[in-house]
């Protein structure tokens, strides 16, 4: 099994599909996103297994999902062996999570050739499985997690009771073990402060708000990600609904104070985006949040026809490739963070430099 | 949401009771709080019941430990994660009224996997061999470890057949 940073290479110069800027709703919804978490029946769960029971664990599910008999084809990252730098780098791509990269023991990720399907072993749950696909395309997502789960079940035993449903480490998971989320980038809510009240709002209706990169983060760079709560009692289909009647809302919420800021404060509005890409496009060193806060409205600007030669592929990838670990990568060096912030405003001028 | 104290309905009614300078809370349906305002003093057996429930029994519930992986109730609630499927068994009676303050429900609505999972109760045999193997190696005991080991191979061999 040809386990190299041959193959993390790859990943990079791949790009990945929730940074295409495609699919229904894309100038505002980034990504959909669905994952399940799945237990083995014949093991503990992680907090009460050994180092053996781990690798016990990991060597099961690392074969399993290499010879799945459907589904796309996975290549496979031993998370243990990565250097700290890959680590990073797929935790940026959120292929997996900050919980996997801090974790001890045997554990590691399955990814398709496409970005799109990652499997992680022996994180919180034995397994967590994603789909992710850009714009707002929860169905397709569902159809494809499901028929993965399936592929997997074929020759494993999960943990699961006819009355709460798949088990899970912790009891916020348990039933369907799926968590339904799509990132948003909601500019003009968050410029005229409207944004409070839509989290107010998601809360009342048991739905969470998280940042960028999940629990704890920060909304940097005007993202947001929505996602279920409740994983018991409902249908996956019914979870899935849920977020179909409540998203558009915020969509339409989010385009009609764009047409507003347009209509009212056109000049002003025009005058903020054109000073974020001179900023972008003249910077010497600039830290990784003023580069996400000028990209965001560099991305207002793309989506309101405002800037004309980007297009909403370049400015999401130069929202990952700006992170530390890309970048990093792109120059192929290690750098400290003074030397990454002069790093990062010297490729922002060379990808901006004709726009 | 909290049970009856009386009955096992969910309470509706939240009864604060100050005696002196003790402060008891009563959680009741309807109908029994009623039966209980119409009384003019809480029986004995009553404040009894609610001390247990605040100190004795609720330690005793926290000892409480799966056979399996060996987890007390306690230390799932320090870390917050269970130690194995099992412990959805074990913790049953504690974990009900979390679940209903997660979730709303304390049933299953979703999809059901292909494999019948009336085989997990075996599965579970070998949850328990691996705490036990993992006790054998902690206390140096190999021979006893060895032969868990042989065991746990055999296990799984069959049930991969």
């Amino acid at each position: 099994m040809g386990i190299s940073t041959v193959d993390i290479e790859t990943l990079m110069q791949n790009g990945c599909e929730w940074l295409r800027g495609t699919g229904p709703d894309a100038e505002i919804v980034v990504s959909s996103r669905i994952r399940l978490a799945r237990n083995l029946a014949q093991f503990p769960f992680l907090s009460r297994a050994d180092d053996s029971t781990k690798s016990d664990l990991e060597k099961l599910l690392h074969n399993k999902l290499l010879n799945l008999s459907a589904g796309p084809h996975l290549n496979y990252f031993d998370v243990r062996s990565l250097s700290n730098l890959d680590r990073q780098f797929l935790m940026e791509r959120q292929l997996i999570s900050k919980e996997l990269v801090e974790a001890d023991g045997a554990r590691g990720v399955a990814v398709d050739s496409g970005q799109s399907v990652s499997v992680m072993v022996n994180e919180e749950d034995h397994l967590r499985m994603q789909v992710v696909r850009s714009g707002f395309s929860l169905d397709e997502c569902w159809r494809d997690i499901d028929q993965l789960d399936d592929a997997i079940e074929e020759d494993v035993t999960y943990a699961f009771s006819e009355e709460l449903g798949y088990l899970t480490a912790c009891p916020t998971n348990v039933g369907t073990g799926i968590r339904v989320s799509v990132m948003l980038h909601l500019p003009a809510l968050h410029m005229t402060k409207e944004i409070q009240k839509v989290l107010g709002a998601l809360q009342k209706i048991s739905l969470a708000v998280r940042g960028l990169y999940g629990e704890g983060s920060s909304a940097s760079g005007q993202f947001f990600q929505i996602s279920n709560q409740i994983t018991l009692g409902q249908s996956e289909q019914q979870i899935i609904e849920k977020l179909q009647e409540v998203v558009p809302n915020i969509i339409n919420y989010e385009r009609r104070v764009r047409e507003a800021l347009l209509k009212d404060n056109r000049a002003k509005l025009h005058d903020q985006i054109s000073r974020a890409t001179g900023i972008l496009q003249k910077a010497q060193t600039i830290s990784s949040e003023e580069t996400m806060d000028l990209l965001s409205s560099v991305r207002l600007g793309v989506s309101l026809g405002m800037i004309d030669d980007l297009d909403l592929l370049s400015v999401n990838e130069l929202f990952i490739h700006t992170q530390p670990a890309h970048l990093q990568k792109i120059r192929g060096e290690t750098l400290d963070s003074g030397e990454r912030n002069a790093a990062r405003a010297a490729y922002l001028r060379s990808r901006l430099a004709e726009a | 949401m909290k049970k009856c104290r009386r009955c096992s309905k969910p309470a509706t009614l939240h009864i604060t009771e100050i005696h002196d300078s003790t402060v008891q809370k009563i959680h009741l349906c309807e109908k029994c709080a009623s039966e209980y305002l119409e009384t003019p003093d809480p029986s004995i057996d009553d404040e009894m019941e609610a001390l247990l429930e605040e100190a004795g029994l609720g330690e005793e519930q926290d000892e409480l430990t799966c056979p399996n992986c060996g987890i007390t109730y306690r230390e799932f609630r320090k870390q917050g994660r269970l130690g194995c499927p099992h412990d959805y068994v074990v913790f049953r009676e504690r974990l009900t009224p979390l679940l209903e303050n997660i979730h709303e429900s304390t049933h299953h609505a979703g999809k059901f996997p292909k494999r019948a999972p009336d085989a997990s109760q075996k599965q579970y045999e070998l949850i328990k061999m691996r705490n036990d193997l993992r006790i054998a190696v902690e206390k140096e005991d190999y021979e006893e470890a060895a032969k868990l080991r042989d065991h746990i191979r055999q296990l799984e061999e069959q049930q991969a057949t």
